[in-house]
């Protein structure tokens, strides 16, 4: 899609074109949101006596 | 991961010009030839559970009933899909940017891997001791090696990913491509990062599973268990989605010689979808007691919306590209003559584009309905929920890949397609058995039939149930739709497995069939009312429209059902 130098990229095209940074991206997000807040869901619920 | 140095040999393909790298494309047959027999399996499973869930005929005894969901729901939901989408994530880097295969003794581990996984689970389900069902929901207890055949498993997938991950680091290194990866290549790197999470997630919880099966730990807290599952179950389903969406585009370029109408949109939506999509595994536990309205209806009535966003761009950017493509090759009169002229016959094309219909108006609408949290009550359980996942992986994914099947056979294996009337009659069958299967069990799921149910009369119980006659109807009619989709399956298979076999070899001077890229001439000469793609742009809008009118009727029903003063 884009062949121009890296310095006349946008923001958004430099995002696009990390690979990595979109790796960081794919796992942070669902395992904060997701994962780590629904664990702490679960955990905080009080035990029945 | 070790990059292998040593270079592959190379072939160019006559009917499509690609260099295609011969370790890859033998490791993409043996994966994909795996990934038939497996859907084989899956689907003969797929017969039997149909039969049953038939009222009038009923085949099974209860455990075999169980026996056979549960070896359907693994095989045709896990087994065949992923090895299937390893075999893309092998050939589409490969031949798109005419590079090697990175590691290929890695990726013949996780060959290896895969197949004794999927093995050792297959027995230990056929040893009749852990029909515990593709979720296999604690405290429901299944034979250890069920659980290690499923861990093997992701871990070869998780190597298949690596290898994938290591084929673009050689490409960039040799510098096979310049600027950004093409989309379809982008595409299966959006699929192996939600891989890696989906993975992840499994392996969080199945190793824990499987210790406690062997007795070394204690307990496993069941609610606990769904959530972290669910990451892993639901997940697993949206790498279908990015990977059959990925075919779509491919397809698009190679029968119309079609561009994405936005290069730039397209990508920044499988960005929502590497940000969003797993945000869907909270449908599952809308109704789940303990955990708090906020993170159910942040996960999937916010989150998850973004990704259904996502996937409405590209449900109108792939068959905009095509009716742009189309336009430009002289088909621009009226909304669809572009669309009319469509080579329906062949089942590359005609599989893509019931793949997208049935995905979109069948697997798409549903699961946005079902994930509002209020009108899951309603079909929380229900035989509703197979019906929506039906249409979005076997009338989306599998479709999908079906039809890149087809497109393969003759540039990988250099056959012939075999019996071409029955296989341009074959999409419609599956995909049309596929589709009144779908749409028949989630009206008798909306009337209260509950899923995963061997007799959903109660039968000589205490609590016996007399269901209506309608919902009687609609469990029939939508059993003899999965049998007409079995055929379609089983004819898949068939084809698939005598055009290697016998098959006629595609002559030495055959013509490339890859479309040339569309005329890329002005804009201004195509389409109608200021829309380069006015047909696609009323076909969106259908899909809207039908999609607020179904919203608004499930929640009329269900302010029908729990009615509040």
């Amino acid at each position: 899609m884009s062949n121009e130098p890296f310095e006349q990229q946008t923001v958004l095209q430099r995002i696009l074109d990390d690979i990595n940074f979109i790796m960081c991206l794919g796992l942070v997000v669902p395992t904060v949101f997701y994962t780590l807040w629904g664990v702490m869901e679960v955990a905080t619920i009080p035990l029945g006596k | 991961m070790a990059i292998t140095t040593a270079q592959s040999p190379f072939r160019t393909d006559p009917l499509t010009g690609l260099r295609i790298d011969l370790t890859a494309a033998t490791l993409v047959k043996v994966n994909a030839v795996l990934a038939v027999v497996f859907l084989l399996v899956g689907g003969t499973a797929g017969l039997l559970v149909a039969l049953t869930r038939w009222p009038a005929v009923h085949l099974l005894p209860a455990d075999l009933f169980y026996m056979a969901l549960t070896v359907h729901g693994i095989v045709a939901l896990m087994v065949w899909i992923i090895f299937f989408e390893i075999a893309v994530l092998y050939f589409v880097p490969t031949a798109l940017l005419s590079c090697r295969l990175a590691a290929p003794k890695m990726a013949w581990t996780q060959v290896a891997l895969m197949t004794i996984g999927a093995a050792i689970t297959a027995v230990a389900i056929l040893q009749g001791d852990s029909s515990v069902m593709m979720t296999s929901y604690v405290p429901m207890n299944a034979a250890p090696h069920f659980y290690l055949g499923l861990i093997l498993f992701a871990v070869g997938a998780l190597i298949g990913c690596g290898v994938f991950w290591g084929t673009l680091v050689i490409a960039k290194e040799e510098k096979t491509y310049e600027g950004s990866l093409p989309l379809t290549v982008y595409g299966c790197m959006v699929a192996t990062v939600i891989a890696v999470f989906t993975i992840a997630s499994g392996a969080i919880i199945l190793i824990p599973t499987f210790l406690w099966s062997l007795g070394l730990i204690k307990s496993i807290d069941p609610m606990m268990y769904r959530v972290i599952w669910w990451a892993f179950g639901h997940s697993s389903q949206q790498i279908n989605v990015t990977a059959h969406i990925t075919i779509w585009y491919t397809v698009a370029g190679l029968a119309f010689g079609a561009k994405p109408m936005s290069e730039k949109v397209s990508r920044t939506a499988f960005l929502l979808y590497i940000l969003f999509l797993q945000f869907g595994s909270v449908h599952h536990l809308l109704s789940d007691p303990g955990l708090s309205s906020a993170w159910k209806i942040f996960n999937t009535s916010y989150m998850m919306y973004l990704a259904v966003l996502a996937s409405l761009i590209h449900g109108l950017t792939v068959p905009g590209s095509i009716e742009v493509a189309q336009r430009r090759n002289g088909l621009n009169n009226g909304l669809f003559e572009w669309l009319r002229k469509c080579p329906w016959g062949n089942p590359v094309f005609s599989s893509t584009i019931l793949s997208i219909i049935i995905f979109g108006f069948i697997g798409g609408i549903t699961g946005v309905v079902m994930s509002v949290e209020q009108v899951n009550m309603i079909i929380h359980n229900t035989i509703y929920v197979p019906g929506h996942f039906h249409g979005t992986v076997a009338g989306g994914t599998t479709l999908a890949f079906m039809g890149l099947t087809y497109y393969l056979i003759p540039v990988l294996f250099q056959r012939q397609v075999i019996m071409k009337p029955l296989a341009a009659l074959q999409p419609w069958l599956f995909g049309g058995g596929m589709s009144v299967f779908a749409l028949a069990i989630m009206g008798a799921g909306t009337l209260g039939v509950p899923r995963r149910h061997w007799d959903i009369t109660f039968a000589g119980q205490a609590l016996g149930y007399e269901w209506p006659g309608l919902t009687q109807m609609f469990m029939a009619v939508g059993e003899i739709g999965g049998v007409i989709a079995v055929v379609g399956g089983a004819l898949f298979c068939l084809i698939v497995v005598g055009s290697i076999l016998m098959g006629e070899p595609v002559p030495a001077d055959a013509k490339n069939i890859v479309a040339p890229p569309a005329d890329a001439g002005g804009h201004k000469e195509i389409g109608a009312g200021g829309f380069e793609a006015p047909g696609t742009f009323v076909l969106a809008m259908v899909l809207f429209v039908t999609l607020v009118l179904y919203y608004f009727v499930n929640f009329k029903y269900l302010a029908t059902l729990w009615t509040l003063t």
